[in-house]
């Protein structure tokens, strides 16, 4: 997309940061992640897997049955858009312009800077703990999506399941996958809330282009 | 969705210290405003109709996949001995004590719709049929599981012996304790699928469904209806005690 941010740039001043597609699967992707994440909860709390339950009123469903309706209509959007997404990214090449290069050194690094108080933001260009949350948070929900398939259809797909250690094991997995995109989203929606401009290039598509070189 | 507010094109990295405090109160600000719509999507959408309608209709495009995916010659994971689970749970919509008790002198199982034969089986012709057994995974719709052994006819035997239209769409049982259910033909010829009689090698106690159980280790432990007092083969779908209230009907595993 590197071509097209600098066509863009020069024609308005304008500095393309998210293309369409990305911007729309990201918002698809929120509603079928919260859809998800609140049925899920009521789900789990009818037979807890852990000492705890989830509080009702952040469940969606209000029971059982209902729940596991919303649970699995909304699993369809997330996988078709999900696809979509994953689809793109690869053949757009967006994702090896947006996640790479990628080091564990770069990573630490930036990390051990943002954590002191110096983050770099330059809008459009994601930094290594980005790349690595972003890259990563991708991976969890394929996980996720598996994990989910493996509880599901636990004899159908029953080689997928023993792969987790079968339905047992595929339950922990789905949960741990659960509280590792509920950690990201606590985190990313924390982050947009501290740097409010980057949340309007995910609407847009642009952000105003800084007047001298590069933000940092 | 407002713009926000016009930040100074200034390095974040030394920010002042008013820059902090007013970043933090949108921060706050935001992250109520997102909980807030967490809120809404919880109560007043899933009262609307609508909504209910394509929820509805969702679980009905599920039962056509789960049938696609559904495959007749795969076999559910079995286990040795060890990994039966004791005590096997109870669990019914009724506290145990209320399990029905069924008289073994009196009891006959009614058969009706698309069946030839349909002269009623008593207990012992029950017991004459060959007999089989099997250490599966029971999936129960809450999320839990347990292992547990159970022994009876393959419930295709069954309704061979008993001249059922194999061609129907569906299965349907009527229970002692008032329960009722209905399975796919494909799930009823499974070879796992057993009409069982007896739990961990004893006569099925009560509290499993006494005098017996369709045990189907490749559906949820709902669709695995106690106490059978009577089968019926028919096409038109005859739904189920849960299923009627929301639980998907097909519920594979």
């Amino acid at each position: 997309m590197a071509e097209q941010r600098d066509v863009a740039a020069a024609a308005g001043g304008k500095l393309a940061v998210h293309p369409l597609p990305v911007r729309i699967t990201h918002w698809v992707n929120v509603l079928a992640m919260l859809i998800m994440i609140a049925s899920g909860w009521r789900i789990y709390n009818a037979s807890p897997l852990f000492g705890f339950k989830f509080p009702r009123d952040l469940t969606l469903g209000g029971w059982l049955g209902g729940a596991l309706q919303w649970h699995f209509a909304a699993m369809w959007l997330l996988a078709l858009n999900g696809l979509v997404y994953l689809s793109y990214g690869v053949l757009s090449r967006h994702f090896k312009a947006s996640f790479l290069p990628l080091t564990p050194q770069s990573v630490w690094r930036e990390l051990s800077n943002a954590l002191r108080g110096r983050i770099v933001h330059e809008l459009g260009v994601y930094n290594a703990v980005q790349r690595a949350a972003y890259a990563g948070v991708i991976v969890v929900i394929i996980a996720l999506v598996l994990s989910g398939l493996a509880i599901w259809k636990p004899v159908q797909f029953q080689e997928l399941a023993a792969l987790m250690g079968g339905y047992e094991g595929a339950r922990i997995v789905h949960f741990a996958a659960m509280t590792l995109v509920v950690l990201f989203i606590l985190v990313h929606v924390a982050m947009v809330a501290l740097v409010p401009r980057t949340l309007l290039p995910m609407l847009t598509g642009y952000a105003k282009r800084p007047e001298h070189g590069q933000e940092s | 969705m407002k713009n926000p507010p016009q930040q100074p094109d200034r390095s974040l990295v030394a920010p002042t210290r008013e820059i902090v405090a007013l970043e933090r109160r949108l921060f706050f600000k935001q992250g109520l405003s997102l909980g807030a719509l967490t809120l809404l999507s919880g109560c007043d959408i899933t009262d609307a109709d609508a909504v209910q309608k394509v929820l509805w209709s969702m679980s009905r495009w599920n039962d056509r996949v789960q049938a696609a995916i559904f495959d007749p010659g795969k076999l559910a994971p079995t286990y040795p001995e060890s990994a039966i689970t004791r005590p096997f749970p109870f669990n019914a919509f009724y506290p145990e004590a209320q399990a029905p008790r069924v008289d073994p002198a009196t009891y006959q199982l009614e058969l009706g719709g698309l069946i030839r034969e349909r002269a009623p089986w008593t207990l012992e012709q029950l017991y004459a049929l060959p007999q089989t057994s099997q250490i599966t995974r029971h999936i129960c719709v809450e999320g839990w599981s347990a292992i547990g052994k159970w022994g009876g006819v393959t419930f295709r035997t069954f309704l061979e012996r008993a001249g059922a239209d194999l061609t129907a769409k569906y299965v349907g049982f009527k229970c002692a304790d008032d329960y009722y259910s209905s399975i796919d033909m494909a799930t009823a010829l499974h070879p796992q699928t057993l009409l069982a009689f007896r739990f961990a090698d004893q006569i099925l106690p009560a509290a499993y469904g006494f005098p017996m159980k369709l045990r189907i280790p490749t559906k949820l432990g709902f669709k695995n209806p106690k106490h059978i007092a009577a089968v019926f083969v028919t096409n038109d779908y005859p739904g189920g005690y849960w299923e009627d209230q929301g639980y998907n009907w097909f519920s594979g595993s």
